[in-house]
């Protein structure tokens, strides 16, 4: 946290001569090869995007690493990254590697945008829901302690400030997209004081906009809602545990962990990674990942830097390649390789694209 | 499929022809391979051609654009020349030009230029038109790479440093007065937002090439003011780069210093007229105003150009100019365009040509002419080497 309090200035973005400069970190598990893929489509796409590569080593103690890739967003303004993994058998001084990101760089909106992709089936159908989850205190304020031996307190903050800034994204989120209602999701019948707050913060920022319904849902009866009839909800707000869950809930209604692409965004950074930020241990390094929702990131990087055309190039590609059911991934019920599937999209962007560059 | 079985077909034929060089085939397009004996068949598809604009300037610029071309041609280059022709000194001075050449450069992104002489006399305008360039496109970051070249030896060999200078304000900010007749006041101007926007172009520089150490420069002893804010606006910004090493001194000692040891710097960063004086120096080091190239970076454009830039105005029509500046800074142009390849091959063949040291300009010892060069550097193209 040194770091956090020793940067005075906000310095000018990297750009130089059309030059975007992004922080990679490439992660743990499929997170390297993913990574590696998107920066292939980039260069054959004529992308103008350079990546810095800050390599983060899980395995380590120390939180140098951390610090290095935190300073490297800090110059850069925007990165994207693969998922860190976290030891559970370290102790609890040991930070989640992903959460001191979030929190330094006080990333605090986590949006996660899940759309029914043509030609991936599904159980439910025309699901167009925006998720937005606060990333920066909640269950994960990572205060924890042993008051009495055999007894554990966890304590969840909420905060007045973070509840209303949440509210505020979500809201202009909304009127941005010309979404019709915001549904805040709480369990404010048990934790009155403090997912109470929650609820009144949304309340307070919703006067505000009369344009957008809002209304709001218990979590449980948000997830049981979910499974049975999606279509229902338009754009959701929630703090944090509560986002994870729902978030993960509503990846799997549309087809699962590989099609999700996710973006955390702070008042002065940007980060972009998958949706349900899984490591993926199991599959890496077996070419079977799903890169769909690594390029749909690297898309919303390339919106978010204002380079439009290329991210609805890229976009289009990704969905016409979804269209080929040959060429699915094993998670979503294919026998395509993560390979397979890159090449046809830079074949499809080679077609369809402005001025692509390959080499032998 | 007969795409697949062509595709496996030429690769093994390449991998036959070039050992282990090509790699794994499956995230590799269908290409044909580039044949060794003929220079003009690229491995490459480019979809459509990269459009620069080409601004040939005063002087010898004309002549060393003409290299630039022709080598361009001889490899077969997608790149297309939008060509604007300007120049204050020849009676050509209009604003509609300049503007036309402001609209090609935004269209484009990229320009190739020659130096726009600036006339000494005082006509009415004090910016010339070369800084109103850099002022309208926010030109503020000029790199000049400063390399020794193989095969020619300097009193300095094995030289390699970059030298960073903020272009658009410091002394060169065009404004003087005549307040008391026979007293001129000029100013230099010196901005917070400037520096931090140089300071941290070098620092980002300087993590992109892998360098370890950036060097401030000025004279904050006596301008205590203007300089001393660069400075401290170079040690803010350094404050994020933990990994580089920041050090600082005055103009004078580096100069002295770069003439007795120049192996200590690595990377240095200044403001316009110390830039300007650092940049020939250095250039000097290494060969002279022919061999050193330079590019010019705003948010969104970059300029490619020669390092030290005179018109060389004496050289003209005598075909005796070095086009090496201008060649290699045209192969840098091709590495900012995503044409690596290409790139790869035209510095290549400069250096080659160089090493080989039978084809030289008057400026490096030799007894050639540019066409001489150019056409030894056409003849070069190609041979790749295998590692």
């Amino acid at each position: 946290f040194l770091i956090n309090r020793t940067c005075v200035f906000q310095p000018p973005p990297a750009k130089y001569g059309g030059q975007h400069t992004v922080t990679l970190i490439p992660g743990d598990g499929i997170g390297p090869e993913l990574l590696n893929h998107v920066r292939e489509v980039f260069r054959f796409s004529c992308v103008p995007v350079d990546f810095e590569v800050v390599n983060v080593n899980s395995s380590r103690a120390d939180e140098d690493d951390i610090n290095n890739a935190i300073t490297a967003i800090r110059r850069n303004g925007v990165a994207l990254k693969g998922n860190i993994e976290t030891n559970h058998t370290m102790p609890p001084s040991f930070k989640s590697r992903n959460n001191l990101m979030r929190t330094s760089l006080d990333l605090y909106a986590n949006m996660m945008h899940c759309q029914s992709l043509p030609g991936v089936q599904t159980r439910h159908k025309n699901i167009d829901i925006i998720i937005i989850r606060e990333n920066t205190e909640g269950e994960y304020s990572s205060l924890e302690h042993e008051s009495v031996s055999g007894v554990v307190e966890s304590l969840k903050i909420i905060t007045r400030l973070n509840s209303l800034r949440i509210a505020d994204y979500a809201f202009r989120l909304a009127r941005e997209k010309g979404r019709r209602r915001v549904t805040a999701v709480h369990k404010a019948n048990i934790m009155k004081l403090g997912d109470g707050l929650f609820l009144q913060c949304c309340r307070e920022v919703a006067s505000g906009y009369p344009d957008i319904t809002f209304d709001s849902m218990i979590v449980d009866n948000t997830t049981m809602q979910l499974v049975c009839k999606p279509q229902q909800f338009d754009v959701m707000v929630m703090p944090n545990l509560y986002g994870n869950v729902v978030s993960n809930v509503c990846a799997g209604l549309v087809g699962g962990p590989g099609l999700v692409p996710g973006a955390n965004y702070g008042r002065d950074y940007a980060m972009f990674e998958t949706a349900t930020r899984n490591t993926g241990k199991s599959i890496a390094n077996k070419n079977i990942a799903n890169p769909t929702a690594m390029l749909l990131a690297s898309c919303l990087l390339l919106d978010h830097l204002k380079l439009h055309e290329y991210a609805t190039t890229i976009r289009n590609a990704i969905l016409t390649t979804m269209n080929e059911t040959r060429l699915h991934t094993p998670d979503i019920g294919g026998q395509g390789t993560t390979s397979e599937v890159v090449q046809s999209i830079m074949n499809i962007i080679q077609k369809t694209g402005p001025r692509t560059v390959a080499y032998y | 499929m007969a795409v697949a079985s062509l595709r496996r077909s030429v690769l093994s034929l390449n991998r036959t022809l070039r050992g282990s060089w090509c790699q794994a085939p499956d995230l590799r397009p269908v290409c044909v391979s580039a044949c060794q004996r003929t220079p003009e068949r690229s491995s490459v598809h480019a979809r459509n051609t990269f459009k620069v604009t080409m601004v040939p300037g005063d002087g010898v610029g004309p002549e060393l654009m003409r290299a630039v071309r022709e080598v361009f041609k001889a490899a077969d280059v997608p790149v297309e020349f939008e060509e604007i022709h300007i120049s204050e000194v020849h009676n050509m001075a209009s604003e509609e030009k300049l503007d036309q050449l402001f609209t090609s450069v935004r269209n484009n992104g990229v320009a190739i230029k020659g130096k726009i002489n600036n006339p000494m006399a005082y006509k009415g305008d004090l910016a010339s038109y070369e800084m109103k360039l850099r002022r309208k496109l926010d030109l503020f970051a000029n790199v000049v790479h400063v390399t020794s070249l193989p095969g020619y030896s300097t009193r300095h060999n094995s030289l390699d440093l970059v030298i960073i200078r903020e272009q658009t304000e410091g002394e060169y900010s065009s404004l003087e007065h005549e307040s008391v007749k026979g007293v001129i006041e000029s100013l230099k101007i010196i901005t917070r937002e400037k520096s931090h926007r140089i300071a941290k172009f070098a620092f980002d520089y300087a993590t992109k090439k892998g360098r370890s150490k950036v060097t401030a420069v000025h004279k904050a002893n006596i301008m205590k003011l203007g300089d001393g804010l660069f400075l401290q606006s170079c040690a803010e910004v350094a404050k994020l780069y933990p990994k580089i090493k920041f050090e600082n001194i005055i103009i004078d000692n580096c100069c002295m210093q770069l003439v007795r040891n120049p192996y200590q710097f690595d990377v240095l960063v200044m403001p316009n007229l110390y830039g300007n004086i650092i940049d020939n120096l250095a250039a000097g080091l290494v060969g002279g105003a022919g061999v050193v190239p330079g590019e010019s970076y705003s948010d969104e454009y970059a300029v490619f150009e020669t390092g030290a830039r005179h018109p060389f105005a004496q050289a003209v029509g005598r075909n005796i100019a070095n086009p090496t500046a201008m060649l290699l800074s045209a192969a840098n142009m091709l590495r900012h365009l995503n044409l690596d390849y290409h790139s790869n091959m035209v510095s290549e063949a400069v250096k080659r040509v160089i090493k080989q040291g039978k084809v030289r300009t008057k400026d490096l010892g030799g007894y050639c002419t540019t066409e001489d060069f150019v056409r030894a550097v056409v003849n070069n193209l190609g041979h790749q080497s295998v590692y």
